[in-house]
């Protein structure tokens, strides 16, 4: 089936099998390989993207259902200023990562959660990330980011 | 001021944080560009007899290239000979002879998740299509499970062998020794198996073009790789390339490379075809080496007021279907058994044991978190016998700060430490009389929130393999810039910023002009790379080590250029000029010397060997709340002192303690692979398998110490294992201590909510 996603302000379709997951229409036919598949569960959130400005895991989404719908990755994050993200900066500020694997989703469901709690706090955080795993970082420094990207947020 | 020691935030970052690192699924190199996927048909039972593979559907299937059987693998060398290993101390390599593993499974399955063949596909749904169509016939034997299965012998996985017992070894108990106590406690505790869970699983892609065989691995270690790869597929060292890119997490389980990616580089080379496998997280959950599963039963002796005079640990070590580091993991838990406490007398003894289970190796401490866990379980359980106070247990036994350095019984020679400094230390910051008192408040209130503090205080070994060395290659290009090319690997460390950071301290080239390339066999063909908490004080110290030779070599340079003798020049590390002294206006950059050195260029190359290890050491404090209605522990508070030398960067330093607290907490909280008495795992997806969240966890407490290595100019020890062989028994002791005021001694790991509360109940109604 054809299937055509706006994905970080680009169009891009194609003619794509109907089961196709959202993941690997990203990875595979857009090119983007920041998202990364880390389970076959729903249940680590590598995976996670913006869908029209909504947290998904895209494991669990077929491409047919963004269709004609707007994607939005790590990659399309900073607005080409070269200028990382505050979520990124932060993420950065605080080592909030480590081997990178987890990064990319766990950043977009930072963004989301700030986009609908702007002030959260750390027991907000964690709840919140409940759903994307890391390994390497114990947490620690991932919720002190999000922390730190809300107040700079609430700075401006 | 030098740059060490300083928070320098990682150069690695930007990358990772806009455009993704490059996974070796993420490759989209020309090379790879017709590669097809390789997909696993793999064993459903936990040991059978295979009587038939019908291939013939599969092979039918739409977009297949190929399906490999063992039958195919016509072009291997032999398996290697028996070791002589067997019954004797074991070494961290396979066995080999009776307890030999193939690549493919020859005539029987030995755990569920064993490869028996390969369906090669252009298209990667299409494998997992296509692999479903491989019919293979299984004759089901007697599944051995767990240490006691093993140890029964009613079935056998390698009946040549005689037995399940692949190693055995250790000393017979001296029981004049724990007679001369006034106590002696003895118990059984169980170190679980656990998934290591890299969030990257394992993945390859391999490519045969003209002789040469060039496999991309998500490895630890590039060079050890490239020789495992040509004594399995009998090819040259020199023909092989092996790259590591970006790697998303190992924890020792990506040590060199395993059994499914030796079969993938065996096909690409078998079928000419460039070829590319990424596990899932079900195959990784049941194919990727397992940690821990250890059997221990201690023995502790003393006197009625604290001195600890006898222990004993004995081991049982589940090495599951096939013994790929045989007595490695055990040899060390028995080499650190003593722990951190100075005991006269110590006796350690252990048995490796096979199961149809996935096979253990290394994971995050690799033998010591297992040595931690059961001398300071140990501790716990004979200070309470005594009635005294864990922490007093704890100062009057530790080794004194004035007797390094300090053999113990075991024969591990600790190099530096003030461990009644880190114990006192942690428990001033944690606030320990304050937490005990509210204990007592709310025991005395009857409340349903109980509080628990546990103890850890431990000491570990890094570098187990310092003669082993790490290679460094340093480059001072014309243009002012360096590279680094090192033989350690880097995974989420940060090697790339700590190994510029130590390039700039030295010669003044600022951290953004130095580049570090590790992880290509053709790049650096000599190398070991990373595990055992060895990068800092091998890798990095022959980085350094690298800079000031060719500060040496830059010297002569300048002095030549400038036309003054050596002694008169001198190196301003801050603007990174080359000057006489005394007169700053007489100067060359680092470009200009290094276009002076001509041809042979500015260059050094250093292997660092290191004679002994050294020995890391520190205080965890976990405080819990325990739901004595529901069993819910939570952990609420933990606080540590992680010693490990000098720190070069304390961000990074600190980022290895939080992510090894996490796992140690959630050894001893959430986490355990379950085999059913049939040997099917039960909990091989990550909703199954309880890793960690951030949900679980809280804040960390980390408080700082650094008592300097004497056996390398950095001062260094390895920081990466400190947090799980610190954290879990930590964390299981506060649980333990939530609940002793009901006479409980002793919870297993992990200490799940039904555990916890069949344990408050058993109690209360033995009342």
């Amino acid at each position: 089936m054809k299937v055509t996603v706006t994905v970080n302000d680009g169009e891009v379709a194609a003619e794509v099998a109907d089961r196709t997951l959202l993941v690997h229409f990203l990875r595979d036919v857009a090119g983007l390989t920041a998202t990364n598949v880390g389970c076959d569960t729903s249940s680590c959130g590598a995976c996670t993207v913006l869908l029209d400005g909504r947290s998904v895991k895209s494991c669990t989404v077929l491409a047919a259902q963004a269709d004609g719908r707007a994607v939005t990755t790590v990659e399309g994050l900073n607005d080409g200023s070269g200028e990382l993200h505050p979520v990124q900066r932060a993420f950065r500020a605080e080592h909030g990562l480590q081997c990178g694997f987890c990064t990319p989703g766990m950043v977009m469901a930072s963004v989301s959660l700030l986009a609908e709690n702007a002030a959260p706090t750390e027991d907000e955080v964690r709840t919140a990330l409940e759903g994307n795993l890391c390994r390497c970082t114990g947490y620690h420094n991932i919720v002190r980011a999000v922390l730190a990207a809300a107040s700079e947020g609430q700075r401006q | 001021m030098s740059i060490l020691g300083t928070r320098v935030v990682r150069t690695e970052d930007p990358r990772l944080l806009t455009e993704g690192g490059t996974y070796v699924d993420d490759l989209r190199v020309p090379e790879l560009a017709q590669a097809a996927r390789v997909t696993f048909v793999r064993s459903p039972v936990a040991h059978a007899r295979i009587t038939g593979i019908d291939t013939s559907a599969a092979k039918e299937a739409a977009g297949v290239v190929a399906v490999l059987t063992v039958a195919d693998m016509d072009d291997l060398p032999p398996p290697p000979p028996d070791s002589g290993l067997t019954g004797t101390e074991g070494a961290p390599l396979p066995l080999g002879g009776p307890w030999s593993e193939p690549l493919l499974a020859v005539d029987k399955v030995r755990f569920v998740g064993e490869p028996v063949a390969i369906v090669i596909t252009d298209d990667k749904y299409g494998g997992e299509d296509a692999a479903e169509l491989v019919s293979v016939d299984y004759e089901p034997l007697g599944a051995v499970v767990g240490f006691d299965g093993a140890l029964a012998g009613e079935s056998l996985l390698f009946p040549p062998a005689g037995s399940n017992v692949a190693v055995s070894t250790g000393t017979p108990s001296d029981s004049a020794a724990f007679d001369a106590c006034d106590v002696v406690v003895e118990r059984t505790i169980t170190n679980q198996r656990l998934a290591p869970v890299p969030l990257e699983g394992r993945a390859v892609a391999a490519r045969w073009a003209d002789g040469k065989l060039t496999v991309w691995v998500s490895t630890q270690n590039a060079q050890i790789a490239r020789f495992v790869l040509a004594g399995a597929l009998g090819l040259d060292p020199a023909g092989i390339r092996v790259v590591a890119p970006d790697v998303g997490g190992g924890f020792g389980a990506k040590v060199g490379i395993d059994r499914d990616a030796l079969i993938v580089g065996w096909a690409a080379k078998h079928t000419g075809r460039a070829l590319r496998w990424a596990e899932t997280r079900s195959e990784n959950m049941l194919g990727m080496t397992h940690g821990r599963a250890q059997r221990h039963t201690v023995k502790i002796g003393g006197t009625r007021d604290g001195r600890i005079l006898a222990y004993r640990l004995e081991i049982v070590q589940d090495t599951g279907a096939y013994p790929r580091m045989g007595g490695f993991l055990p040899f060390l838990t028995c080499l650190m058994a003593s722990g951190a406490y100075d005991i006269g007398h110590v006796e350690t003894a252990y048995q490796v044991v096979v199961t149809n289970a996935t096979p253990i190796s290394a994971y995050r401490g690799a033998g010591r978190p297992e040595a931690t866990a059961a001398i300071e379980r140990a501790v716990d359980l004979f200070a309470a016998e005594i009635g005294l106070d864990p922490g007093e247990v704890r100062r009057i036994n530790l080794v004194p700060a004035d007797k390094f350095p300090f053999t113990t019984p075991c024969g591990a020679t600790y190099d530096t430490g003030d461990y009644v400094g880190a114990l006192d230390q942690v428990l001033a910051g944690a606030g320990y009389a304050e937490l005990r008192a509210e204990q007592a408040r709310r025991r005395e209130r009857g409340d349903v929130l109980q509080l628990g503090i546990g103890l850890s205080s431990y000491v570990e070994i890094t570098a187990a393999d310092a003669d082993g060395g790490e290679t460094a290659r340093l480059v001072v290009h014309d243009d002012g810039t360096a590279t680094v090319y090192t033989g350690s690997s880097a995974h989420g460390q940060g090697h790339h910023t700590a190994w510029a950071m130590l390039v700039e301290a030295e010669l003044g080239i600022p951290m953004d002009k130095v580049t570090v390339i590790h992880g290509d066999t053709d790049l650096i063909p000599a190398g070991v790379g990373t595990y055992a908490s060895r990068s800092l004080q091998l890798g990095g110290v022959a980085v350094q080590k690298a800079a000031v030779e060719v500060k040496d070599h830059a010297r002569k340079l300048a002095a030549d250029m400038l036309e003054a003798s050596e002694a008169d020049l001198e190196l301003d590390v801050g603007r990174g000029v080359w000057q006489v002294r005394g007169d700053p206006a007489a100067s060359r950059t680092w470009a200009q010397v290094a276009a002076h050195a001509g041809d042979t260029g500015l260059t050094a190359d250093v292997n660092y060997t290191e004679g002994k290890p050294t020995f890391p050491f520190g205080t965890h404090l976990a405080v819990t709340e325990v739901d004595t209605e529901t069993g819910q522990a939570r952990l609420i508070r933990h606080v540590t002192v992680d010693d490990a030398g000098t720190v070069l960067n304390p961000v990074l330093a600190e980022g290895q303690r939080h992510g090894g607290i996490a796992q140690g907490v959630a050894q001893a909280l959430l986490e355990e692979m379950v085999y059913d008495a049939e040997g099917n795992p039960v909990t091989g997806t990550l909703v199954d398998y309880a890793i960690v969240t951030a949900a679980e966890l809280p804040s960390f407490e980390l408080l700082s110490s650094e008592t300097p290595a004497t056996i390398n100019p950095l001062g260094a020890k390895g920081i990466g294992e400190a947090g799980t062989i610190g954290a879990t028994p930590a964390t299981q002791n506060s649980v333990v201590d939530a609940v002793s005021h009901l006479g409980i001694r002793h919870i297993e790991m992990p200490l799940t909510p039904a555990r916890v509360w069949a344990a408050i109940s058993e109690a209360r109604e033995g009342r």
